[in-house]
């Protein structure tokens, strides 16, 4: 039900001082404000950067060869050597707990000098030859036509994937590139499909001046015989993929004749160990705002503590009163702890409304203006955290209010009354 | 209705022990109209504070209603503030916040009562008092005698066994004093027992006992002639 005369009461006292009332329910509004508004970003900064990675399959591995630094077997040391399509069946026969497993090779790429061909239209682009299997982990956005399939590696077809930035050099804005063919290290290759990257900022920027081709054509058509650039593995989601690399790169040692203490001679990049590595970055961001906001939230809500004291005091008389009419400690206190939740509640909710709209703002604008940063992207404010933060601000105003509700019961009535 | 039996009461200012009430032996019955009389730092408020349940006393006993009052808790005591007993002040103690009538009601919205039905009630409380006119009005608009009919009408409206009041005419002209004191000699014929703390002959005097309170004791008992 509700109670007029308790809101009657509040009303009153809160008007009593509206300056004193006003900054006391501000103290709580900008600790609010502040934890909403850091919330936001760090979620805006964690966007941007996880934005960076795409679909990147997190639990994967690249193994590729650097030169040897131990002498072994009879080699000398500073041995450069090669991965070969033995290597491919070999590890898919021996290590086991591989989801996916995706042998790559590179040819070209940019600072070196126009390498495909259209017409009068040219431009240097990086050229991978892969397998199916690249496509799950590390996705692009297929926009038309399809990725590279099994048979395409089988009968080593002569057909590429363009990115968009590699459409935009060769084709006219209104061609249509499915079909058509462009020129490679003096070979004509139809274009099969046209992709653009998943990735934000420069790195999927780069993505998208790539072309792909099947691995066995590439082999063929750069006269590379059966060589491997490197492996992309990915382990399956419940398997750590640092077991993984570690027997891979223990098997590679054996196949290749290099000493097992020797770490220099494969070099290989582990996502997992980053990702994780970036999530604890992230994890100590959040702990840090968190500090932060409650910090702050914390000095608001004892200055409502304090204030509520004050309150308490200038109205001893008119709880005397109260009481010696009959109104029990629960209700004075009850009266007391409402206010203070009242205050908290109210100034908090606020925050949270100018905070969150402050975010949206933010983030709407960063979508109008087109800002596509590396670093910060789509700042927002979980719905279950401004809930969460809500109840805190509930709880806390309880507290706020606990210490002044038992002051004001703890006086003798008789005192409370005499007092002016 | 109300019996006290050696009641002593003292207070303690940092190191000097103040005895106030030194073993009183009282009896009122029910319908009684009574005033207490005595000079400044005799005891009367005292007394009057520790029949109305806002103070403790240290030794002897008090019955109320044949119940002992003594170690109540602050919630059982406020029940029985509640429920038995009014109180008048000399300063009216309204709420400035409150109307004359939600001012009137106030002791039956500690009783859970509805706000409809308790203002209905306060209303007629004021009728009695001759002050319905008011009833919207805000303490700081009412006269002193208006003020005082506010704060009778909210000692009577939860119907108590017995009205304490500590000097309700203290701060009135003396037309409306005795207004004020035919008022309660109405109530009185009521059946509700009144106890008057005064100073005042004139007041006591309408009266129908008068016990003079000397330096925490009783002087003397009389039952006057009217």
């Amino acid at each position: 039900m509700f109670d007029t005369d308790k809101w009657q009461e509040i009303y009153y006292s809160l008007k009593q001082n509206k300056l004193r009332s006003f900054l006391t329910a501000f103290g709580v509004f900008w600790g609010i404000f502040m934890l909403i508004v850091m919330l936001g970003s760090g979620n805006g900064l964690q966007n941007g950067v996880t934005q960076g990675f795409g679909d990147f399959a997190t639990n994967s591995v690249f193994i590729w060869t650097q030169r040897t630094t131990v002498e072994y077997k009879g080699f000398p040391k500073g041995r450069f050597f090669n991965y070969n399509n033995a290597d491919i069946t070999a590890i898919q026969k021996n290590i086991k707990n591989i989801r996916y497993l995706a042998p790559r090779l590179r040819a070209g790429g940019f600072g070196g000098g126009d390498n495909v061909i259209r017409g009068l239209n040219s431009g240097a682009f990086q050229i991978s030859g892969d397998y199916p299997a690249m496509n799950l982990i590390d996705p692009i956005n297929i926009d038309k036509g399809r990725f590279i399939n099994d048979i395409d590696i089988e009968q080593k077809r002569k057909i590429v994937i363009i990115g968009t930035r590699v459409q935009e050099a060769l084709f006219e804005p209104d061609e249509d590139p499915m079909g058509e063919y462009i020129r490679i290290q003096g070979v004509y290759f139809k274009v099969a499909g046209i992709f653009s990257s998943k990735k934000s900022g420069e790195q999927g920027d780069r993505e998208n001046q790539g072309i792909y081709m099947p691995f066995t054509t590439l082999q063929k058509t750069y006269n590379y015989g059966d060589i491997v650039g490197f492996f992309a593995i990915t382990a399956y989601d419940n398997v750590s993929v640092s077991k993984v690399e570690e027997e891979t790169i223990k098997l590679l040692k054996q196949r290749h004749l290099i000493a097992p203490e020797d770490d220099q001679a494969i070099g290989h990049f582990n996502v997992e160990k980053e990702f994780k590595q970036m999530k604890g970055v992230f994890l100590g961001i959040d702990g840090l705002i968190w500090l932060v906001g409650i910090g702050t939230l914390l000095a608001g809500v004892i200055g409502v503590s304090n204030i509520m004291l004050v309150i308490v005091k200038e109205r001893t008389k008119e709880i005397g009163i109260q009481r010696a009419i009959g109104a029990t400690p629960v209700k004075i206190m009850s009266q007391i702890i409402t206010e203070s939740i009242f205050i908290t509640a109210f100034a908090g909710y606020i925050g949270l409304v100018i905070g969150t709209g402050l975010i949206e703002l933010v983030s709407f604008a960063l979508i109008k203006f087109e800002v596509d940063s590396n670093m910060f992207r789509n700042p927002e404010v979980d719905f279950q955290v401004a809930v969460t933060a809500l109840l805190i601000l509930v709880i806390s105003g309880a507290f706020a209010g606990f210490i002044p509700a038992k002051r004001a019961v703890s006086i003798k009535p008789i005192d409370a009354l005499r007092s002016e | 209705m109300i019996e006290l039996k050696g009641l002593h009461k003292s207070y303690i200012t940092g190191n000097n022990k103040l005895h106030v009430l030194k073993g009183l032996d009282l009896i009122i019955e029910q319908g009684e109209l009574v005033s207490v009389m005595g000079s400044s730092g005799s005891g009367k408020s005292t007394l009057l504070n520790v029949l109305g349940i806002l103070d403790s006393y240290d030794n002897g006993s008090y019955k109320l209603n044949n119940t002992l009052m003594s170690n109540l808790t602050e919630k059982k005591a406020a029940h029985f503030r509640n429920n038995m007993i009014g109180f008048v002040f000399q300063s009216f103690n309204l709420i400035s916040f409150k109307n004359a009538m939600e001012n009137v009601a106030l002791p039956l919205y500690y009783q859970r009562v509805g706000r409809k039905t308790r203002n209905k009630i306060a209303m007629e409380y004021l009728d009695k008092m001759g002050i319905k006119d008011w009833a919207e009005h805000m303490p700081n608009e009412l006269s002193g005698g208006q003020k005082q009919r506010v704060a009778i009408a909210r000692a009577m409206i939860s119907k108590p066994k017995v009205i304490l009041a500590d000097e309700p005419t203290g701060a009135l002209d003396s037309t409306t004093s005795l207004e004020v004191m035919d008022l309660f000699r109405e109530i009185n014929k009521s059946g509700i027992t009144m106890i008057i703390v005064t100073h005042e002959r004139d007041i006591s005097e309408k009266t129908n006992r008068i016990i003079q309170l000397k330096d925490g004791i009783i002087e003397s008992d009389l039952i006057s002639k009217n």
